[in-house]
Formats: structure tokens, sequence, C-alpha cells
């Protein structure tokens, strides 16, 4: 074949690999939402005692490293905004500039990074490791979906405690920027707190959490598609591992990068 | 569903991987309280047909029927209320490695029925005792010996008391004493709980100890279906190969070859 129709031959078939992978991953939401709401009339009920496992190693466990690196990042923008605001001499605005892109922006990003590198690798790990010693086709053959045995907790889960980690997130960074600028500023710590919740509105707290929804559905339907499409044994798990993290924090910059886009015009 | 009708029915079933055709127009049934035993070597599509019996592919052309349903047109409800009649045990037993012995064994109770805690627990001890594996079940599957994993894994599949049992390759990997073993509790199974047994091999010694009926299969064609006896007699020179270990002759067509060589879309 001539190189030019190699390379469209190529491409085409990407094409469709992509947009099959993009209805794979629909069609897993979807089926995973139905076993949530009917999945008890149809003798496949999701287990309330899954749902608070899931939660528990997405969100839970997550507590900790989420807080710490969000105060990190909380001190870094409140350095960054401070040299740069006081060149106009602006530094007390420090707060809003805070306030606004910590809710809005960093609190959810930072906590989607860690999410997807956490818990988007872990549901590609187990539900692909499961895959490659039968365990899925066991389950299945038991008579248990494994869409509804293994998916829907994992997504139920983490569309319930990424908001959750959302705001302890946004909470934490305001706190590190305050233990930077209240001394800068001649203010007390709780001053600056009160300053930050004067400045900040409902809609900007609602833009964190409407899209920690939105990167909880991208990343744990991309990590459990990958997981479920693993072949190649070991070596194929930990492939799928890496590219589960990969493709989710690539989805959540772009889908940030949208949202913003059109909240914001 | 009247008690002389087959529990699997399986009519002129093709399957294919890619464009590579992996079963033959095979057509397949067995009786109530038989053991079947599925013989062939590596490549024959005997794993291929187990995966369609047991509704893990479905039939591109062909039907499949198990206990009176058509696998390939049944609705999920259909088919669920199948899959509880039906037990099986994978080659690596498939236990899932996050829970115990007894949690993997209860597993099919606690998703399936509203029994209570003690009885489950009960039932999924009683079922690792009949396999020997009395207080096994506080170890994870990792803790396990390979024959240990399959027996555990056979508890597994019959803890519903399925109407029908299937055992993908028993003796793959065992020493001949545990594979002897093995042999024993499959019929231990049919005669004492009275299943249906398909069990898929390529161990002679296994096959003609336990089989009431054999099909042979053959790359993805079935060579014959008989008692041991039958087969054992068989003219089938495929058939001969396979019982006197001699090797195949390929036979190689000279474009077929060249192509293969050349194809750039491979």
């Amino acid at each position: 074949m001539k190189p030019a129709l190699l390379l469209l031959n190529r491409l085409g078939r990407r094409t469709v690999a992509a947009v099959d992978a993009v209805g794979y991953g629909a069609g897993l939401v979807a089926e995973a939402m139905l076993f949530t709401v009917v999945g008890r009339r149809r003798g496949q009920p999701v287990r309330f005692a899954a749902i608070v496992e899931q939660m528990r190693q997405v969100g839970f466990d997550a507590i900790p490293i989420v807080m710490l690196l969000s105060l990190t990042v909380g001190l870094m923008l409140a350095i960054q905004f401070i040299a740069t605001l006081s060149e106009f001499g602006a530094q007390t605005q420090v707060v809003l500039a805070v306030a606004k892109s910590v809710t809005r922006e960093f609190g959810v990003l930072i906590t989607g990074i860690l999410v997807a590198g956490r818990s988007g690798s872990s549901f590609a790990a187990r539900i692909g490791s499961m895959s490659v010693s039968q365990e899925v086709d066991a389950l299945g053959v038991m008579g248990i979906d494994p869409v509804r045995y293994l998916v829907a907790p994992a997504l139920v889960a983490m569309l319930l405690m990424l908001p959750v980690l959302t705001v302890l997130s946004d909470a934490a960074a305001i706190f590190g920027a305050a233990l930077y600028s209240a001394p800068m500023l001649d203010i007390s710590v709780p001053t600056y707190l009160a300053q930050t919740l004067e400045h900040l509105t409902p809609r900007d707290v609602w833009e964190g959490l409407a899209k920690s929804v939105v990167f909880a559905l991208l990343i744990t339907v991309i990590g459990v598609a990958t997981g479920f499409s693993v072949s190649g044994g070991a070596e194929g798990v930990g492939r799928a591992t890496t590219r589960a993290v990969v493709v989710s924090i690539s989805a959540i910059i772009v889908a940030d990068m949208i949202f913003s886009f059109f909240l914001n015009r | 569903m009247n008690a002389d009708a087959p529990l699997i029915e399986v009519v002129g079933l093709e399957a294919f991987y890619g464009r590579r055709r992996i079963l033959h127009g095979v057509d397949f049934s067995v009786k109530r309280g038989e053991i079947r035993v599925i013989m062939g070597g590596s490549g024959s599509g005997k794993s291929t047909l187990l995966r369609h019996i047991i509704g893990l592919q479905r039939p591109v052309s062909g039907t499949v029927k198990i206990l009176g349903v058509d696998v390939g047109l049944a609705g999920a409800r259909e088919l669920l209320a199948v899959r509880r009649k039906l037990g099986v045990s994978f080659q690596g037993g498939a236990l899932i490695t996050s829970m115990s012995v007894g949690e993997n064994v209860a597993l099919p109770l606690r998703e399936h029925t509203e029994l209570d805690e003690t009885t489950i627990r009960i039932m999924s001890r009683l079922k690792l005792e009949f396999v020997n594996l009395g207080g096994f079940h506080d170890l994870m599957p990792s803790q396990l010996s390979g024959g240990m994993i399959k027996r555990a894994a056979l508890a597994r599949a019959i803890v519903m008391d399925p109407e029908l049992l299937f055992f993908d390759e028993p003796s793959a990997g065992l020493d001949p004493v545990v594979s002897a073993e093995l042999d024993e509790l499959i019929l231990k199974l049919r005669d004492a709980l009275r299943m249906t047994i398909v069990v898929v091999t390529h161990e002679l010694e296994s096959a003609f100890r336990i089989a009431d009926r054999i099909t042979v299969l053959d790359q993805g064609d079935m060579l014959t279906t008989g008692t041991v006896a039958e087969v054992r007699a068989s003219e089938n020179e495929r058939i001969q190969d396979l019982l006197n270990r001699r090797p195949r002759t390929v036979e190689i067509d000279v474009d077929d070859y060249l192509r293969r060589l050349t194809d750039e879309d491979g």
C-alpha cells in the first residue's frame, strides 16, 4: 500500500477505535447507573456495604494526602499572587484571587489528579488482573454481573466522595494561603478567613463541585474500561494501569478547560 | 421441560476469532445425569465450545440451548435464571484473590439467596468438606496449592447445587495422584448429587476413567461422540492420532504459505 493510504488507513482505524471506546465507556456508565437504581428488582442489587467500602478506599483514605497537597498549593498560590499583585500595590487582593482560583479551579483539579493517580489506577489494576485470571468470567457465569459487582459501587462512591474531597481541598488550600498571606498583610489568620468568606459566592463553590462530579465520572469510567480491556497477562495489567492514569488525567484537564470556558463567558 | 430433553443442545455452532474459524458447525447435546467429556488437543476449539455453552460468548451462527433456554436470544433476566443453575470450575480456579476460600465459596449464596449468615457459613463449609478442604476456609487463594485451588473452585461451583456442572481441564498442571483424586470427586458428584457434568480435558486417562460418553474435537470439527469403548475402537485417523499421541502431519499449501509470509495486513 502507498504510504499516504497507509496513513489514512491508520487514522481511520484509530478514529473508529476512539469512537468505539467512548461508546463502550458511556455504555458502562449507563449500565452501572441502571443497576444502582433498579438492580435490586432484577436480582442484581448493588450492595450498600460494597459502596461504603469503596467510599473508604477512594475517599476517606485519600483525605490526608489531598489535604496536605492542597495546603501546599494554597501556600504556593499565596506566594505567587502576593509577589505579582504587589507590583501593582494590590497585594490585599490576594484574598479574592486565592478564594476564587482555589474554589473554581485548583481545589478540584488537585483532588481530581490525586484521585486519578490513586483510584483510577487501582480500578484498572484490580479489574485488569481479575480479567486476566478469569475472575470476571467466573463472576459472570455465577450470575453476578461484573458491572453491577465491580463498577457500580466504585462509580457511586466516586460520585459521592469526590465532591467531599473537593470541599476539604478548598478549605485546606485557603487555609494554606492564609498562613502565608495573613502575616504579609498584617492581619490575623481568622480575619483572612473571614474576608475570604465575604468574597466567596455560592456559585464559586458550585463551579468546583460540578466539575468534581464530572471528574469522578471520567476517572471511574476510564479506569474500569481500561481494566476490562486488558489482554496479555501481567504486563498488560501494568500497561493498562499506566494508560488509565495518563488518559484520565488528560481527560480531566481538558474537561476542566472546557468547563471553565463555558462557565466564564 | 420434559425429563428426557437434553440439558444442553448445540446445533450448527460456528465461532470465529477475527477471520479464523475456530468451530465448524458443531452439533453437541448432553442428556441429564451423564458425565460428558469434551476431548481434543490444544487449539481444537474445546475451550471455545465451552465458552459458548456457558454463555460467555454469544454464537455468531448456530444455536446454543441450555436447560431449554436459547442463550443467543435470552434476555438478561432469563440468562441470570439459567446461570444460577450452572456451576463452572475454571481452569485456573478463578477464585477471587481478595477473598478467603470460605468467602469465595459463600459468594454465590450471599449474592443469590436471602439465607442468614450462619446457614451460609454451614452450607459453604459443607461443600468445602465435600471436596476434602475442611478447615481451609480462612486461607487466602494465594496460600493454596494448585490441586487445592481446583478443589476450592469446585466447591464454589457446586455450592448452589447446580443441575449442570462444567469443569475446565481438571487435571491440567496437577500430579497424577491429585488428578486421580479429582476424577473420583467428579464421579462422586454425579452419583451422590445426581449432577450432569461436562468436563473439558486433553488428558486421555482421566477422560476414559470418568466419561459416560466422549466428544472428540479436532481443529474445530466434531469428529465423534460415543462411549469410551466406541471412541477407542474408532477408525478415524485423527482420533487414533490423539489416542496414540502421534504427531500430526501438516500438509502445506504452497500458495497459502507464500500469502501468509507476504501478507501486509497480517
